[in-house]
């Protein structure tokens, strides 16, 4: 049992992790994805005193405050 | 604002179908990764015959010395002390034989600690008298002056709760340790007191249960069953359980 | 009452039954563990245990007395961080005193030790300081900000009704459980994982409902991005979740008893602590706090943070790297070599994704740097960035096998932890209450910035006295352990070496007072803004503009 989860963990677990890390390098470098991820970046310097509304349609808000 | 033109984007539609997910789909990646990290290290060790090669001596604590080590985890001893010689001059110099991974195999919790404020005791079974421990138990400045321990007086005053050991063997049994071996079980509260009487009628049959335990009266109060003699039954026996002298660490039973 | 305010009830709702019903089995079980436990511990420790169940009860037949809780889903919830606010404050402070209390215990050991109290010996003490430092204070900083930054960024009252509350005073039960039980000496003897067995269970089920109310609250998002912060907040509660039943997996005694035994012996019961130790530290004290960096200086400096991409990458890197480290707790034991080497290897790339996460945490001030003079609260969040490079550089060093030959078991090892805690944690949890207090209760700024100033360069001075006299002492301590004189024998006792440490311990507990007459300040200062005594305007802080059309309650 040891033998084959080491060799399993030095050969498959280890091709499996390379491949997961440079998906999520890949996604992070995408150029797609830039402009997507600089919206994301300014989440948080949104200000919203109050949530949006239910009937507020997610990509048609107007930020009231500093939009 | 740029988000506006994302609306025109064939792949927003899909992207926000996913997007509902992906909080969930964030947590089980999440999980992956961190999950396999902690299995590849941890589960071979249960599978390793050779994490803890067998020695021989290493057997269960005394219902005694397991009281006392429940004191000693109770009052945090492994705060300030280790119980980890590591292979190293000074060490085995200081302390003695580098600790093997065989003699906390039955440690539930290990206690090997992490901060040396105090000296180590993987080996202090042994080393200093009864006498000493008592007197040092109650006031550690007045064997060791520069001794930055706390007092532990009130431990030659509380009874020990005798009561129970036999729940907290029978919990360990159910774990592995092998209690239910040799009638330690059916002995646990009598071991107790045998262990304090060298003349108990049980004598031989206790070393028979526990080969090696110490038996005296560990408090020198004869009259009742105190905390202290339960600590210092452990302590009197850390380190003490594999005969270095005969141990071989080369032989192939020992090499992995 | 009209019928529109009434509608904003939740009224007795499923959640509140289910909590109910939770509080009333727990204050069965106390009943039938304070008369009939197993052992003497529990006898007493189950009247602690069900007074706080009884409270829960008591505050519930209240609240839902009186209609159940505000539900008004067109405002955040603003109360329950609030709360959580004061209590990290409040853990905060105690934390850091018994901190200083057990510090000069080991300085000055006859003066503060008593026969009479084995509840107040440093062994019993200093899990009571760890746990209230760790998971008291920086627990209730998470779960604040965590409840803060989620509602936030995701533009949707927070989920779950009365979930979110159970989460909070679930989680003081817990800590109050956890600290009585180390007094009574009730103790699973695993660091950083004292507590026994039926405080893990209760524990257990307020993550769940953590994690629970925190997922919930990330699917019903108005905000197409999920920001990078909320990964964070998230690996930290998944990933401590695995963490904390996985380490405490335990037999009890008898279900009415205290005492547990772990469901691991010796190696593998080592290798599975320091799994859990280390990725507390990794997950808890860093992914968490990571999780405030990348919401509060950006929010701070009113500008995004420097890289999106690389916070990704930083993510990523991070959580996969730091599962792995742990085992360089356990160089040169009876643990497998090959294990020990995967842990340092790990431990030295985690290097890399630590300093990415730093660079991105200083550099989102580039074209704002005047910010650090003119604003303290500012430079107490960057400044905390700089502890945690400087804690994770200092952390691989550590871990290289040499290294640690000299200085696992020494001083040095807790001087690392402070840099990190001190600098690190608490740092960026002030800055961020610093954030939180005026926004929270609609102030335009602090009461005072000048004690802001005062807090920052006090604490500031005592980490320095803490982490130098710790590192000190510990090189020394280290070097006088191994070494030999002309005839070949060791040079000192060890009790020599425990003399040379005298004065090193005092200069430490002075640190740790500096740092708590900071902590000091700092409440002094949130209690006059709370009040409403805001003397001067601060320029910095812009409020979340909320203060006109929403009251304070």
């Amino acid at each position: 049992m040891y033998e084959s989860l080491a060799s399993f963990a030095q050969t498959w677990g280890m091709l499996l992790f390379i491949a997961l890390f440079l998906t999520a390098g890949a996604y992070a470098l995408w150029p797609r994805n830039q402009q997507k991820f600089d919206e994301a970046a300014r989440v948080p310097l949104e200000d919203h005193d109050r949530p949006a509304a239910a009937d507020e349609a997610d990509r048609t808000h107007k930020d009231r405050n500093d939009g | 604002m740029a988000e506006k033109t994302k609306k025109a984007n064939p792949i927003w539609a899909w992207h926000k179908k996913v997007l509902e997910q992906n909080s969930i789909m964030l947590t089980g990646g999440v999980l992956v990764v961190v999950s396999i990290g902690g299995l590849v290290e941890i589960a071979p060790l249960f599978y390793l015959d050779e994490t803890i090669e067998e020695v021989e001596g290493v057997r269960p604590y005394s219902p005694l010395a397991l009281m006392g080590r429940d004191i000693y985890i109770r009052e945090g001893c492994y705060t300030c002390h280790s119980q980890m010689v590591r292979p190293l001059r000074d060490e085995v110099e200081r302390y003695g034989h580098y600790s093997l991974a065989a003699e906390s195999m039955y440690d539930r919790p290990f206690q090997w600690g992490s901060k040396r404020t105090g000296p180590d005791l993987a080996r202090v079974g042994g080393k200093y008298s009864d006498e000493w421990h008592r007197d040092h138990m109650r006031d550690p400045r007045s064997v060791v002056p520069e001794s930055i321990m706390p007092p532990y007086a009130f431990l030659e005053t509380t009874p020990l709760e005798v009561e129970v050991v036999e729940g907290r063997m029978r919990a360990l049994t159910r774990l592995g340790t092998p209690y239910d071996e040799l009638g330690r079980l059916e002995n646990a509260v009598s071991d107790v007191y045998t262990q304090l009487d060298p003349f108990a009628a049980d004598y031989d049959g206790f070393l028979e249960r526990y080969p090696g335990a110490p038996v005296r009266d560990f408090d020198g109060n004869p009259d009742m069953v105190s905390e202290l003699d339960a600590l210092i039954a452990y302590l009197q026996i850390l380190g003490t359980m594999v005969d270095f002298s005969t141990y071989e660490a080369e032989a192939d039973e020992n090499l992995r | 009452m009209s019928a529109a305010a009434a509608s904003n009830k939740t009224g007795f709702d499923a959640s509140a039954m289910v909590v109910a019903g939770l509080l009333g089995l727990g204050a069965l079980w106390s009943l039938i563990s304070a008369a009939a436990g197993a052992d003497a511990a529990i006898r007493v420790h189950a009247w602690v245990i069900g007074a706080g169940f009884l409270a829960g009860l008591f505050m519930m037949a209240r609240i839902y007395g009186d209609g159940g809780l505000d539900n008004d889903k067109t405002q955040y919830n603003e109360n329950v961080i609030k709360a959580g606010v004061i209590a990290s404050m409040f853990w905060g402070v105690a934390g850091l005193l018994v901190g200083v209390i057990i510090a000069f215990q080991l300085a000055f050991p006859a003066l503060l030790s008593f026969d009479a109290f084995p509840q107040l010996n440093f062994g019993r003490l200093r899990p009571v300081h760890t746990s209230a430092v760790i998971f008291a204070f920086g627990g209730n900083v998470l779960i604040a900000t965590s409840f803060y930054v989620v509602q936030r960024t995701c533009r949707t009252r927070i989920a779950g009704g009365i979930w979110p509350w159970f989460v909070f005073w679930g989680y003081q039960l817990f800590i109050v459980v956890a600290a009585t039980g180390y007094l009574l000496g009730i103790t699973q003897g695993k660091e950083y994982a004292e507590p026994e067995w039926y405080a893990d269970l209760w524990l257990t089920l307020v993550w769940v409902a953590y994690l629970l109310v925190f997922l919930a609250t990330l699917m019903r998002r108005k905000e197409p991005h999920l920001y990078v912060a909320n990964w964070f907040y998230l690996a930290f509660i998944v990933t401590i979740a695995m963490l904390h039943v996985v380490n405490n997996l335990a037999m009890p005694a008898s279900l009415f008893g205290a005492r547990s035994y772990s469901a691991f012996a010796g190696v593998q019961d080592a290798l599975t602590q320091w799994w859990y130790g280390h990725n507390a530290v990794g997950f808890f004290l860093t992914a968490g706090f990571l999780a405030i960096m990348y919401y509060f200086i950006p929010k701070r400096a009113e500008r995004p943070v420097y890289s999106y991409r690389l916070s990704i990458i930083h993510f990523w890197a991070l959580i996969f790297i730091y599962i792995w480290a742990g085992p360089h707790h356990l160089h040169y034991t009876a643990l497998p070599e090959w294990a020990q080497t995967l842990g340092m290897t790990f431990s030295i790339m985690l290097w890399m994704p630590s300093w990415g996460g730093m660079i991105n945490g200083l550099m989102t001030l580039s074209g704002a740097w005047d910010r650090l003079r003119t604003d303290p609260v500012i430079r107490m969040l960057v400044v905390s960035v700089a502890f945690y490079g400087m804690s994770t550089f200092e952390g691989p060093v550590m871990s290289v096998r040499a290294v640690n030959s000299l200085s696992h078991y020494t001083d040095w090892t807790i001087g690392h932890v402070h840099s990190g805690a001190l600098g690190w944690v608490g740092f960026i949890s002030f800055g961020a209450i610093y954030c939180l207090v005026p926004w929270l209760w609609k102030r335009a700024g602090m009461y005072s910035k000048a004690l802001i100033e005062w807090h920052f360069w006090i604490a500031t001075i005592g980490i320095l006295l803490y982490i130098t006299s710790m590192w000190v002492s510990g090189i020394m301590q280290g070097l006088m352990w191994r070494a030999y004189n002309s005839l070949g024998f060791l040079e000192y006792s060890f009790v020599q070496t425990v003399e040379a440490m005298h004065p090193y311990y005092i200069i430490r507990g002075l640190g740790g007072v500096l740092y708590l007459t900071g902590a000091l300040l700092m409440v002094w200062n949130v209690y006059k803004t709370i009040k409403g005594d805001v003397r001067e305007k601060d320029e910095a802080v812009k409020p979340q503009s909320a203060a006109i059309q929403q009251p304070a309650e």
